[in-house]
C-alpha cells in the first residue's frame, strides 16, 4: 500500500484536522463524535441539513458544509457508515428551531444509522425529516436488493437543497424538493482501477489490467459486468444508455451532466468524457445547459467516472445558479 | 423455579451472574479478534470488507467501556452498555444491528443480577426480534438471523426437553453453525451483498459468521467446548 498517510488508523482524524485547520472560516470541527459543522451553525429559522457516510468520498460530504449547502456531515470510518451520536449530534448543532433534513445515501447502514439518529432527535423534540437518495441505474431496484445506490445525485441534491433552506424554505418544501430532485436524477459509474482500504492494506476487488467494471459502486461493490476496456467513447455509450432509458430523459429535455472523478482519474480524461457525454446527449436532442466536471463524491484512489444526468427545471436551475461557498463547491459569492 | 436452579446446580451449573456475563463479552471479543481476517475476507467478496475491522474496533470499545464501569451486578445494564457503545463505534449496518442486539438482550432481563437458561433464551429472544424489526430481513435473506434463528430455536428446543443449560448451549451454537454454513448457497437479498444478484451464492455469509461466534462464545465461555472441527 503507498499512500500519504501517517497511520491507518489515524487517517479519518487527521483529515479531520487538516479541514478544519484550512478552512476554519467555514467549518469547525468536532471530534468524537466526529462531526464537521457550519462555522456559523445554528443559523436562525433555516431548516437544517445534515448529511454523512463514509470517509474516502471526499469532498462529499465534509466538503460542502457551509453557506447554500449542507450546515453538517457526519463522517464515518473510511466506506463505513458513520454512528447515530454523530449525527445526533450534528442534528443539535444545526437545528435553527426549522427543522433538520437528512440527506441519506441508500446503503443498509447509512439508512439503518440515520433511522436510530431521527428515533433519538425525536426524543429532544427536534423535528427532523429524512429523504434516502438511491439513483445508481446499475442495481436492479426490486424487493430483492437493497434498492438502488444513493451516488452521483447527492451531491446535486445537497446543492439545491441547500439553496432553498437559505431561501428560508420550510422543512416539509426541502424535504420535498429533495425528493424532486431525487426523482428527476440518474447515475451510473465505472472503475479502471480497485482501492486500497487504509485499514485494510490490499485493494477491495482485483481487476486485470485490461479489465473495467461497469456500474460499479463507490465502494468498490461490483455492478453490472465485468468487460475489456474500451475507447471512451464507448465508455459513455455504456454509462448513458442505461441513464436515459431509465428516466427516461426524452429529446428537448435540458439536463446538468455531471461527471465526475472516482479519485484518480485525471480532469484530463474527465474533460474527454464530457466531450464525449455532450455528442452522445446532442444526438439525442437532449441539451445540457449546466455541468459540473470533476472529482466531488470519490472512491479513494480508484481510477474511472461516473455521470449523472439531472432534468433540469427553471426551479432546479435557478437554485444550482444560487450562491454556494463551501471547501468544494464555491460560487457567485 | 427453585427446581431448576437445584436442577442446574446439580448438574454443575449454577445460574449467570455479571462475571459470568463479562465473561461471555470477552470471550466474543476474542472471538472476533481472532477472526477478524476472515470476517473481513467474507466480507470483501460480497460485501465491503470492513465487517472484520468494524467488529473488532467496536469490540475493544466495549472491552474500555465494561473495564471503566468498575463494580456493577445489573446484567441488564451491562448488556445495554455493550450495546450502546456498539451503536456508537462500528457504524455500517453491523453498529445497529449489534448494537440493537445487545440493548434488546439487556432490556429483557433489565435490573436481573442473576440469569437462569430461561432467562438466556428469553436474552436471546429479545435478541433476535430486535435484530429482525431493525434490518428487516427474513430467513433466508442471508444475513445474520441465518444463524440467529436456527441459535435460538435449538436453546428453546433443547431446554424444553430438559436438557442441562450446557447442552443446549452447545446445541444453540451447533445449530447456529450450520445456520452460517447454510448460507453458502443462497441469494443475498438485504444489505450491499444484494448487489450482487446471483454472484453473491457460493458464499459465506459474514453477519452470519459472526452472529455464529457470539453464540459459540456462549457455549464455550458457560458450557463445554465444541468438537474440534
Amino acid at each position: 500500500m503507498k499512500k500519504l498517510i501517517n497511520k491507518p488508523d489515524d487517517v479519518v482524524t487527521e483529515a479531520l484536522q487538516g479541514l478544519a485547520a484550512a478552512h476554519a472560516d467555514l467549518v469547525r470541527v468536532q471530534f468524537n463524535p466526529n462531526v464537521i459543522v457550519r462555522a456559523d451553525a445554528p443559523v436562525q429559522g433555516k431548516v437544517g441539513l445534515v448529511s454523512g457516510g463514509g470517509s474516502g468520498h471526499e469532498p462529499m460530504h465534509g466538503g460542502f458544509v457551509g453557506l447554500g449547502m449542507l450546515d453538517a456531515a457526519c463522517p464515518g470510518e473510511v466506506f463505513t457508515s458513520p454512528t447515530p451520536d454523530q449525527m445526533l449530534d450534528a442534528t443539535k448543532a444545526v437545528n435553527g428551531g426549522a427543522g433538520v433534513l437528512h440527506i441519506v445515501k441508500n446503503y443498509t447502514g447509512d439508512v439503518m444509522n440515520f433511522e436510530m439518529a431521527a428515533d433519538l432527535a425525536g426524543g429532544e423534540n427536534i423535528e427532523v425529516e429524512a429523504v434516502v437518495i438511491d439513483d445508481d441505474v446499475a442495481v436492479q431496484d426490486s424487493l430483492y436488493t437493497a434498492g438502488r445506490r444513493g451516488v452521483g445525485t447527492t451531491v446535486l441534491a445537497e446543492k439545491i437543497c441547500g439553496a432553498a433552506a437559505e431561501e428560508g424554505r420550510s422543512l416539509a418544501e426541502v424535504a420535498e424538493l429533495c425528493r424532486k430532485v431525487n426523482a428527476n436524477g440518474r447515475s451510473m459509474g465505472m472503475a479502471l482501477t480497485s482501492c486500497i482500504v487504509p485499514a485494510a492494506g490490499k485493494p477491495t476487488f482485483e481487476l486485470g489490467d485490461d479489465e473495467m467494471e461497469i456500474g460499479i459502486g463507490i465502494h468498490g461493490e461490483p455492478g453490472r459486468e465485468r468487460v475489456k476496456l474500451a475507447p471512451a467513447g464507448e465508455i459513455v455509450e455504456r454509462l448513458t444508455a442505461p441513464i436515459v432509458e431509465d428516466l427516461p430523459f426524452e429529446q428537448g429535455d435540458q439536463v446538468l451532466a455531471f461527471v465526475n472523478g472516482m479519485g484518480g482519474t485525471p480532469l484530463i480524461e474527465l474533460y474527454l468524457v464530457y466531450n464525449d457525454l455532450n455528442r452522445f446527449l446532442g444526438e439525442r436532442g437532449i441539451t445540457i445547459t449546466r455541468n459540473l466536471v470533476g472529482p466531488y463524491i470519490t472512491s479513494l484512489e480508484m481510477a474511472g467516472c461516473s455521470i449523472t444526468l439531472l432534468r433540469l427545471d427553471d426551479e432546479l436551475t435557478r437554485l444550482w445558479d444560487a450562491p454556494v461557498k463551501t471547501a468544494g463547491l464555491r460560487w457567485a459569492t | 423455579m427453585v427446581d431448576v436452579a437445584e436442577t442446574e446446580k446439580a448438574s454443575g451449573r449454577m445460574s449467570l451472574g455479571h462475571d459470568d456475563v463479562l465473561r461471555w463479552i470477552r470471550a466474543f471479543a476474542a472471538e472476533v479478534e481472532a477472526n477478524k481476517e476472515q470476517l473481513t475476507q467474507l466480507d470483501s467478496a460480497i460485501g465491503d470488507g470492513d465487517h472484520g475491522i468494524n467488529m473488532q474496533r467496536g469490540m475493544s470499545a466495549v472491552l474500555v467501556k465494561v473495564d471503566a464501569t468498575g463494580e456493577e451486578s445489573d446484567i441488564g445494564a451491562l448488556l445495554k452498555t455493550v450495546g450502546m457503545t456498539l451503536v456508537s463505534t462500528v457504524g455500517g449496518a453491523g453498529g445497529p444491528l449489534y448494537g440493537t442486539l445487545f440493548m434488546q438482550m439487556g432490556m429483557a432481563v433489565s435490573g436481573k443480577e442473576e440469569l437462569s437458561s430461561d432467562d438466556w433464551a428469553a436474552a436471546l429472544e429479545a435478541a433476535v426480534t430486535g435484530v429482525q424489526a431493525r434490518g428487516k430481513a427474513e430467513p433466508g435473506d442471508k444475513t445474520m438471523i441465518d444463524a440467529l434463528i436456527p441459535g435460538r430455536d435449538a436453546l428453546k428446543a433443547a431446554l424444553a426437553e430438559g436438557a442441562t443449560f450446557e447442552d443446549a448451549l452447545r446445541q444453540s451454537a451447533d445449530a447456529a453453525d450450520q445456520g452460517m454454513r447454510d448460507t453458502v448457497p443462497l441469494v443475498a437479498r438485504k444489505g450491499r451483498a444484494s448487489y450482487l444478484g446471483e454472484r453473491s451464492a457460493g458464499h459465506q455469509d459474514p453477519g452470519a459468521t459472526s452472529s455464529h461466534l457470539l453464540l459459540e462464545a456462549a457455549a464455550e465461555t458457560w458450557g463445554r467446548p465444541g468438537q474440534a472441527r
